[in-house]
């Protein structure tokens, strides 16, 4: 600690920082715009100025950038100094002499950091009497909005969109008051993080362009913490409503997993909650005679066994509701058996104390990465940005000498230029982060495997060796197990995108023989969906089990938890696996395939309607919490119903349902590998002084006119029985327990530049901790000393393709393509192919090829990816009409008019 | 009286070829050079006191001095500054289409002094004869064994690379200088690091003036003493004088450090042309505060030039005559600084093209009162400091020394709701 | 779809000789955008995507370079282009009746080119020859002292 004085006050503040950080941190309202937490100082805009003084009894001092002045022992500084806030109004005025002033009409109108920062620094009369600049703006895609008059030029969008994210199509054009922030053209912004802009612009420039087609202001919307529902990572979100509808998904910080970023398949990929072919209404098909529900199902309850399927997209509650309906013995996870393997030796490798799994911003430190068998710019976005920032991480530790502070982006860029920490990219087709990666390998799924066994094997030569490896390969091997025994924080990303075991055991046995040298590796593995760890905890069997066991007829009924089994298995099996019972019930809120088998159609809440808990990829449970009571009472979360269902079966009549907490508790007790879960939020019953906390700012406005329609009177507010939070405005104005965070606010801070206040220091973890509980997964699995299998090389085969799975952020994920953002971003379907293939088959790029694959026929247009080894294709994984393979796949091809 | 930058420059014959510059003397001071070490050469440097002829006016020796020296950057630039483009500015033109060698001869010293092996001339587009005139020259001093391996069997090796630039007065600036050289926009770094530590690429850089540079060959010839004694007060060695406007003779001397500006004005430049009076003068350059009448007798070198409340700068001086509207005279000026902000900070991308407009507006007689109040307010807070580099800084000077010397001018044009002028 | 135009082998081999002299293939940006506009006059958007590519970086990010600065022609020019000078010492000696005899001679203001292509007149910063002012340049030539009576005879020597 070292001791400032701030207006004569003295503070003891951490070394290290700078002033703007360092005030934000006391709790002083400094203004600011170019300074970002996350990305640093570069000192452009001159907002954030301040007097230092030489010593005590300096009196003149010098105006200094805040962001650009370290903190020093001893030192004398001022912000309310008359200089130093008058330079700060005056810098408002200039930023605001060619600011258009359309704050009525701007999307980012009363959550606006340059609003804010306006009426910190107290300008308010303009003086420039002269006419405007104005710009034209830009088409840049689905996702966002360009409004080119409201820039204040602070560079934050160019320093996110490349220096941070590695985008290419965005930059700052012209000079003087003339620069332009843009693409070159009009187009589709291509990095898949783009959404972040309309956060991290100050102003409106850049907005979410999905939220302005159903506007609503911030103040306007009602707001609950949330977790993303689109790859396993689990980045938090604030999800906002208003007229029942979901309006717009923004980044909840958490200092452990996603920090200030999210992906733009997060961002908006919420409009499915929208969907106008919501399952709206429950659904009794003819057989049963069309009565009334809950008829039908006390006696469909009464008829016999039940299976239960569950779905590693829905809540940990849901699924364990479930499990407890149809009896343990009779829940099957829902996913393919292979996946369900996978699944299990993940757990079995991150339970196994043997190796370090990472969380999300964690990984951002790494100074060496080998990723085995992932794209995550498409199978775990988020992942991907992280990483993008860890291959800084060596050039900046090399740096620790050259005085540089960390926060001064711009002199650090400038020293590192273009080194970067090793990373090692192997995958069977190019991927996006290849550009950063020292090393990379196209090779087909045994063959990555095989080298990440190479690897294990040149760090602990006990390790076996695969046999017959090229010599290139091996010494690239012996290379990348080099610079894993000498790095401080090896980190091995690999998970279950190419549906391959052996990679996954290779990725383990480096992380083993990295261990036997006194280094625990880190280890990331990536998975399918946003529950699929939470599901593969409950140790159930999987889909295929569940077919083999209905084969008999034994059931009556199956229950089907948010799960299109098409997208799990091949249609057939689908097909022959409802024909064993005589009633399904499907609990589901899209239509799909499987809804349309339903005898009995439940509707459930979506995410943004319910509450539950997930437990992502490095097993951190984490709860997400109603943002609206759905427009019609019939939807309703899973739990609730299958918790119904239960209360039938025993006999008891609806009434005083269980709540979350209770089956929470329930869940612990059942099953204590998921001890901790009750703690990942506060119960129902947390109150701050008696009081609840509101999921709507203070200046929500218009609730009588909400349903004017219908009535004048305002009517009773909904009640939340199983959280804390409460539908209005009225309750605890403090700051709430991190997890149970709706939206940011604090008085002058109306943007979510706010989130400072809610942390302990600028940028730092939330106060009282980041959110979410690691689970222990007590008990879960002896230490797992499975011999490592080596495979054998792959080989063409004469007569089929192997086919690999090639994930899309755009399009892979199942809920989050009914966008209609995300879908318009979304590939065509596709056979891609190595050169020596496509030249065998004679075909050219767009030929129509046709892939035979178990009985399904796909005829595809052809991509030619040449790094592709000769027999292997490439399919879009799991696009909406493309599902149903059983991965892995083998395919015949051929060209179609031959 | 001595000129040694300028005493084999004539415009009266073809530069000096490779042969006549060393006929004359020309690469001794490189071979004395190299046969120092390189720490010495600093020292001499420093001890001569030779200031940057850029503008600032650092120290040049002392600057080389803050170059890492331990052997732990094997790469390092010295770069010469050759932009020159600030207005009323063109005496490294004169250096360099006079006598290429002598700049080139500077820089490899230099660069030996810092142990740098790749240096640049970064020249201004304009600039066609000079760059004809380097390239040939480099060509030479390559042929001849001074530039690239092992040189004069030394062991040392340095390339030279000639840029020439795009446009764009903030090149000039040393550190957006190296971004240009990067391929990048020009736009100016963060002041610390400096380049001396973390420069071109990354890598310990220096950047020095093309005037700067052409002293060092004489000051290893001669050594610190005789430079100091060059120069007739506070500062050492000769300067390039210049002056530019409505005199009788405008051009370039080389004269000692700290001649009287009524010296410069009247003996060199034969003093007001007919029928034009004194007003005022910028004396180095568009960045530098207005001298007017009371200081005609003030020597210009640094110290003196700061007490009468301007810079030496350039050392090239811009009159302000009596038939030439003040108003529209500075108006002139901060519409080139508006136009010339690279655009990456605040008060200088927002308030020069404002102080511009207001200028115009009063220049055209649409004034108001509160115009003056905003013109002291922006002289006010874009000074040092507030803002990210010194273009805007700079840009004030003239606009606050107008408004302090020629203020009933600008009133005038209020009231009367014309330009007097005009 | 992209680039239309590629780049001659002259251009590349000027470019490659460039490239070679730089620690890093973008670090050639400005210099590559100066071979191709001596080669074609100006830097059309097909020529921009060419040299991008030629570079490996986006158009977005030469264009960041290319628009910087003011001597990177992005549309076309004439056979022969005027700047004018218009700072400080040409101001003061009269550069303002220069225009007025250009922009009646050849119709053209700064910014514009003559209909028949022949010119474009723009206004430069300091060509550093204040001494001599006013001044201009056409295409590599330097004209100094200029006055109402040469400038008859200057344009005249461009076609
Ligand atoms: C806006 C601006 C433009 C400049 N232009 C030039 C220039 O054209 N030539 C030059 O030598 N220095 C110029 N300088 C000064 C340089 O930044 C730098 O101080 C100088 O090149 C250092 O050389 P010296 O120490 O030899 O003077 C400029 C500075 C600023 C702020
Ligand atoms: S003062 Fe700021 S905007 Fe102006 S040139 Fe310097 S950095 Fe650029
Ligand atoms: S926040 Fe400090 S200069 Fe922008």
């Amino acid at each position: 600690m070292v001791r400032i004085y701030i207006d004569q006050k003295p503070y003891d503040v951490k070394p290290g920082k700078n002033l703007l950080e360092t005030c934000l941190t006391l709790g002083l309202d400094l203004p600011y715009f170019c300074w970002h937490p996350a990305m640093g100082s570069v000192g452009a805009c001159r907002q954030c100025a301040v007097k230092v003084f030489k010593d005590e009894n300096d009196r003149t001092g010098r105006l200094v950038m805040a962001c650009m002045e370290g903190v020093r022992d001893n030192m004398y500084l001022s912000v309310n100094d008359p200089t130093a806030h008058d330079f700060r109004s005056q810098n408002i005025e200039w930023l605001m002499s060619n600011h258009p002033h359309d704050c009525a009409v701007c999307d980012e109108g009363g959550s606006c950091h340059l609003q804010d920062m306006t009426v910190m620094t107290g300008h308010a009369y303009r003086r420039y009497r002269y006419p405007k600049r104005t710009y034209q703006n830009q088409y840049l895609g689905p996702f966002l909005h360009h409004e080119m008059n409201r820039c204040i030029q602070c560079y934050r969008c160019v320093r996110f969109y490349k220096d941070y994210a590695g985008g290419k199509d965005l930059d700052v054009f012209a000079a003087h008051n003339h620069v332009y922030f843009g693409r070159e053209k009009d187009g589709v912004l291509e990095n898949e993080f783009s959404g972040n802009l309309a956060e991290v612009c100050p102003t409106g420039v850049f907005t979410d362009k999905t939220l302005r087609e159903h506007y609503t202001r911030k103040w306007d919307m009602t707001m609950a913490p949330s977790i993303c529902q689109h790859c396993s990572l689990g980045c938090n979100i604030i999800a906002g409503e208003r007229y029942g509808a979901l309006r717009q998904i923004t980044n909840r910080f958490n200092g452990a997993v996603n920090g200030y970023f999210i992906c733009d398949r997060g961002r908006y990929g919420y409009e499915f909650v929208n969907d106008p072919d919501r399952v709206k209404q429950p659904a009794v098909r003819a057989e049963n005679d069309g009565g009334n529900l809950f008829e039908s199902i006390s006696s469909i309850l009464a008829e016999g066994k039940m299976i239960g399927i569950g779905s590693p997209r829905a809540s940990l509650e849901a699924n364990f509701a479930l499990r407890r309906l149809v009896g343990e013995e009779h829940f099957y996870q829902g996913i393919p058996e292979n996946e369900a393997r996978l699944m299990s030796k993940i757990l079995s490798i991150q339970l196994s104390g043997h190796v370090y799994t990472p969380p999300l911003k964690e990984t951002e430190y790494a100074d060496v990465v080998l990723v085995l068998g992932e794209d995550p710019t498409n199978s775990a976005p988020r992942l991907a940005l992280a990483l993008r920032q860890a291959v800084r991480t060596k050039p900046l530790e090399d740096m620790a000498g050259s005085n540089i502070p960390l926060w001064h982006d711009a002199a650090v860029r400038e020293l590192i230029q273009d080194d970067k920490g090793a990373l090692f990219m192997a995958y069977p087709v190019h991927t996006k982060l290849d550009e950063l990666a020292y090393g990379t390998l196209h090779a087909a799924p045994e063959d990555i495997a095989r080298f990440g066994f190479a690897i294990a094997h040149y760090i602990d030569s006990n390790a076996p060796v695969p046999e017959s490896m090229d010599a290139q390969a091996l010494e690239s091997a012996k290379h990348i197990a080099d610079l894993l025994q000498k790095a401080e924080r090896p980190l091995i990303v690999s998970g279950t995108t190419l549906f391959n075991e052996d990679i996954i055991q290779a990725a383990y046995q480096i992380g083993r023989a990295l261990e036997k040298g006194e280094k625990k590796a880190g280890l990331s593995f990536v998975m399918p969906e946003c529950n699929s760890a939470g599901l593969a905890m409950m140790q159930a069997p999987s889909l295929h089990a569940a077919m083999k066991a209905a084969e008999g007829g034994t059931f009556a009924t199956a229950v089907i938890l948010e799960n299109d089994l098409y997208r799990r298995a091949a249609r057939a099996e689908v097909d022959n696996f409802f024909r064993a019972f005589k009633n399904i019930i499907v609990l589901d809120h899209l239509q799909n395939d499987t809804t349309s088998k339903a005898t009995v159609l439940i509707p459930a809440a979506t995410f943004a309607e319910g509450e539950g808990t997930l437990v992502n990829n490095e097993l951190r449970a984490q709860r997400f919490f109603q943002v609206f009571m759905p427009k019609n009472e019939h939807i309703r979360e899973s739990w609730r119903w299958l918790d119904e269902f239960g209360q039938f079966r025993l006999g008891t009549m609806p009434g005083d349902l269980r709540e979350l907490d209770n089956l929470v508790e329930e869940l612990v007790g059942a099953m204590p590998q998921f001890k901790g879960v009750e703690s990942a939020a506060p119960s129902a019953d947390f109150r701050i002084n008696g009081q609840r906390i509101p999921r709507e700012p203070h200046r929500f406005s218009g609730r009588t006119a909400i349903l004017a329609n219908v009535a004048v009177s305002e009517p009773k507010p909904p009640q939340d029985t199983d959280s804390p939070l409460s539908f209005t405005m009225e309750g605890y104005r403090g700051m709430p327990p991190a997890p149970l965070t709706p939206f940011y606010w604090s008085p002058g801070w109306n943007s979510g530049q706010s989130v400072h206040k809610y942390q302990s220091e600028a940028g730092g973890p939330l106060r009282g901790g980041d959110p979410g509980v690691r689970l222990a997964g007590e008990g879960l699995f002896s230490v797992n000393g499975a011999p490592s299998h080596i495979p054998a090389a792959f080989k063409r085969q004469e007569q089929a393709m192997a086919l690999v799975p090639l994930a899309h952020i755009f399009g892979s994920d199942e809920l989050s393509v009914h966008s209609p953002s995300v879908e318009g971003r979304s590939p065509r379907p596709y056979i891609a192919l190595g050169s020596r293939d496509a030249e065998r088959l004679q075909a050219v790029e767009g030929d129509i090829l046709q892939m035979r694959i178990a009985g399904q026929v796909f005829d595809l247009p052809l991509i030619l990816k040449n790094e592709l080894p000769e027999g292997l294709a490439g399919l879009p994984y799991n696009l909406p009409s493309m599902s149903g393979i059983a991965w892995p796949a083998q395919g015949v091809l051929t060209k179609t008019g031959l | 009286m001595e000129t040694p930058l300028t005493q084999h420059i004539s415009f009266d014959r073809p530069c000096y070829s490779l042969r006549d510059y060393e006929k004359n003397g020309g690469y001794q001071a490189l071979r004395k050079a190299l046969s120092l070490s390189p720490e010495n050469i600093t020292n001499i440097v420093q001890a001569s006191d030779l200031k940057g002829r850029g503008g600032a006016g650092f120290n040049t020796g002392m600057k080389w001095s803050f170059v890492p020296m331990n052997g732990h950057y094997p790469v390092k630039y010295l770069i010469a500054n050759a932009d020159e483009m600030e207005p009323g500015t063109f005496k490294d033109r004169m250096l360099m289409e006079g006598n290429p060698h002598q700049l080139i001869e500077g820089m490899i010293i230099s660069a030996f002094a810092i142990q740098a092996n790749i240096s640049y001339i970064f020249l201004r587009w304009a600039y066609k004869k000079a760059g004809r005139l380097l390239k040939h020259a480099m060509d030479e001093a390559y042929a001849a064994g001074y530039l690239g391996k092992n040189i004069l069997g030394t062991g040392y090796n340095l390339e030279m690379y000639l840029h020439t630039g795009v446009g764009r007065y903030i090149c000039g600036e040393e550190t957006a200088l190296l971004n240009a050289l990067e391929g990048k926009r020009a736009t100016p770094r963060a002041k610390p690091p400096f380049p001396q530590v973390s420069g071109l690429f990354g890598k310990p850089t220096i950047v020095n003036n093309v005037e700067t540079l052409c002293n060092i060959p004489h000051i290893i010839n001669n050594g610190p003493d005789w430079f100091k004694s060059l120069g007739k007060g506070n500062d050492a060695g000769t300067k390039i004088y210049g002056v530019s406007g409505r005199v009788k003779r405008p051009g370039l001397w080389e004269l000692p450090m700290g001649v009287s500006m009524r010296e410069l004005i009247d003996d060199c430049a034969g003093g007001m042309a007919n029928g034009y009076g004194f007003r005022g003068a910028l004396p180095g350059g568009a960045s530098t505060d207005f001298l007017v009448k009371e200081h005609l007798d003030i020597n210009l070198d640094y110290k003196s030039v700061a007490a009468a409340g301007s810079r030496l700068g350039t050392g090239t001086m811009i009159i302000l005559d009596d038939h030439t509207c003040p108003v529209g005279f500075v108006h002139n000026l901060e519409h080139f600084f508006a136009q010339e902000s690279c655009g990456w900070c605040t008060p200088c991308r927002e308030g020069l093209p404002w102080t511009e407009k207001i200028l115009l507006s009063i220049e055209r007689g649409e004034g108001k009162p509160e115009d003056l109040d905003l013109l002291d307010m922006h002289t006010r807070f874009l000074g040092p400091g507030n803002t990210f580099c010194a273009l805007a800084p700079g840009a004030m000077e003239p606009l606050q020394s107008a408004l302090k010397y020629f203020r009933e001018d600008f009133e005038k044009h209020i009231d009367q709701k014309k330009c007097p002028w005009r | 779809m992209i680039a239309q135009e590629t780049l001659t082998p002259e251009e590349m081999a000027e470019i490659d000789h460039e490239i070679a002299l730089v620690p890093v293939r973008r670090a050639a940006a400005i210099e590559a955008l100066k071979i191709v506009q001596q080669h074609r006059g100006w830097v059309s958007d097909d020529s921009l995507h060419a040299v991008a590519g030629y570079l490996e970086i986006s158009p977005e990010e030469l264009d960041s370079v290319s628009t910087f600065y003011n001597l990177v022609f992005r549309r076309p020019v004439g056979r022969n282009v005027i700047l004018l000078c218009d700072s400080i010492s040409c101001y003061v000696m009269g550069y303002e009746k220069i225009y007025e005899q250009i922009r009646e001679r050849l119709g053209i203001a700064f910014g514009q080119t003559t209909p028949d292509g022949r010119f474009t007149l723009l206004p430069n910063a300091c060509l550093g020859t204040c001494d001599h002012a006013p001044a201009l340049m056409i295409n590599n030539e330097l004209f100094r002292n200029v006055t109402e009576n040469d400038l008859d005879e200057i344009l005249d020597r461009y076609h």
